[in-house]
């Protein structure tokens, strides 16, 4: 305990706090542009997965395997995977886009049910009157059924993100200089690894903590066609 | 020759057959009604006819030429000739109702939106609404929400308009005004075919009368043969219980 008091003003440096700082901003812009990327993919999938016809059996059958499959495998071993594999193609592609794209891969699986569960909860009949109005099946889901969808699939979708800001400490194993990667090299350095790890755990609170916040003010503006409206009305000011 | 021909059409749901050949006609301006106990496959017939529902036999003619229900481009081209009505009225929650009436001709047919609006407000002031155009679907009554639902299916300018039992869903004091509004259009000599069990309206606005069961068109004619002197035992049988209550 003593020792920890005595290294506080060696570890609190202004040199210390930047690196923790850039740490925290590579694990934050990581997981942001990821889930972000992934949700995206994730709509392309679950919109693939409902094409008809008996020529798209393959593809159907592709996605539900994809989201079958990479739900069931830890993180890190997603980590591992997309990092051999990018590297058998290429090997000029730093690690922080193949952290990128290990969370990409691993967001997608996830949010495809997500939004699968939301947008199968407008009922059926809405998508019957756009039918018979001849709308695309692309224009149903994006003037008809997302919008009707969002309040199930995005508080979920922003928990998911919110937490994986935390289970991306995995990628520091491949050597991203994320926050937990940050951390373990000071506590190599000597310094205390309560005081280290303590830090860098009040930094991950840090971050998840607001964005949660945000999450939950949505759920409940979501909960009602009112506050639905409201934010509308806020987006269109 | 007639303006709908539907010829020995048959539809399943999934392995269900629900239509087993039907047929009848439809002349322009004119107002048919097909009415019939539940499950007899009324409704199927207005969906087979948006290709909602497969037709897996006959064929449906408009003015002529036949539609190909196995082709989507077909399918969508009969969908600008024929637009249906749903009991649910099913307007999209997430619109006003302006943009209800305004979405599928503006992003779909592609037409003008200062001229699909002016439109718009013509029809919801035909259905009486014209106040609530920046209303969302939820704030509105059934019935109102059910006269929105046919602003938003005239808006397509369909030749032929179907009405899939448009007052069934609704409170009993909500009916006449939706039924007020289809005797207006009736008036105005749009074609309409609809299914309704609104006994006393249908004789009133129908040129014909359509009786169907289990799948099959029992007898036809005008509303006064239909309903005083029906020749068959089942309908005779059908609207003994129900006229009389």
């Amino acid at each position: 305990m003593e020792r920890l008091i005595a290294q506080l003003p060696e570890f609190f440096t202004w040199s210390n706090m930047a690196l923790l700082a850039d740490a925290a901003l590579m694990t934050l812009s990581m997981t942001l542009i990821g889930c972000f990327i992934g949700f995206g993919l994730a709509l392309v999938l679950v919109f693939l997965r409902t094409t008809p016809g008996l020529w798209a059996l393959p593809l159907r059958v592709a996605c539900i395997a994809y989201v079958e499959v990479f739900r069931r495998i830890p993180f890190l071993v997603v980590i591992y995977l997309v990092l051999f594999f990018i590297q058998t193609v290429s090997t000029d592609v730093s690690l922080f886009a193949i952290a990128v794209i290990a969370i990409c891969t691993y967001a997608i699986a996830y949010t495809a049910d997500i939004i699968r569960g939301g947008i199968e909860s407008v009922p059926h009949t809405q998508i019957e009157a756009a039918q018979a109005m001849n709308f695309s099946r692309l224009r149903t889901l994006f003037t008809v059924q997302l919008p009707q969808a969002w309040p199930i699939i995005l508080p979920p979708a922003i928990a998911f993100s919110v937490s994986f800001i935390k289970d991306t400490a995995l990628v520091s194993q491949i050597g991203v200089f994320e926050l937990t990667f940050r951390g373990k090299e000071l506590n190599n350095q000597g310094f205390s690894g309560i005081l280290v790890f303590g830090t860098i755990a009040m930094s991950y609170f840090l971050m998840s903590f607001p964005l949660s916040m945000l999450g939950q003010y949505l759920e409940k503006r979501l909960a009602t066609p009112r506050g639905q409206r409201r934010l509308r009305k806020i987006r269109q000011t | 020759m007639p303006h709908l021909a539907v010829s020995d059409v048959f539809a399943k749901y999934g392995k269900l057959e629900v239509l087993h050949g039907i047929s009848f006609d439809v002349e322009r301006g004119e107002v048919v009604s097909l009415v019939g106990p539940s499950g007899s496959g009324k409704s199927t017939v207005l969906r087979t006819l948006v290709g909602l529902t497969p037709v897996t036999g006959g064929h449906v003619d408009v003015d002529g030429t036949s539609i190909d229900y196995h082709s989507a481009r077909a399918i969508k081209a009969a969908r600008d000739r024929m637009a249906i009505v749903f009991q649910q009225f099913n307007l999209f929650q997430n619109m006003t109702v302006l943009r209800n009436v305004t979405l599928a001709p503006t992003k779909i047919k592609g037409r003008p939106k200062a001229e699909v609006e002016a439109e718009a407000i013509e029809l919801l002031s035909l259905v009486g609404l014209a106040d609530k155009r920046d209303a969302y679907p939820d704030e509105l009554s059934g019935g109102q929400q059910q006269r929105v639902a046919i602003a938003r299916a005239l808006a397509l300018k369909p030749e032929i308009l179907l009405l899939d039992e448009v007052t069934s869903a609704l409170d009993p004091e909500l009916v006449n005004e939706v039924l007020d509004t289809v005797r207006r259009l009736a008036g105005e000599g749009m074609t309409m075919l609809l299914v309704s069990h609104e006994m006393s309206f249908v004789r009133e606005v129908s040129n014909k009368v359509i009786f169907m069961d289990k799948g099959r068109v029992v007898e036809s004619g005008p509303p006064g043969q239909i309903f005083d002197a029906p020749t068959s035992d089942r309908a005779r049988d059908f609207f003994g219980k129900i006229l009389r209550g």
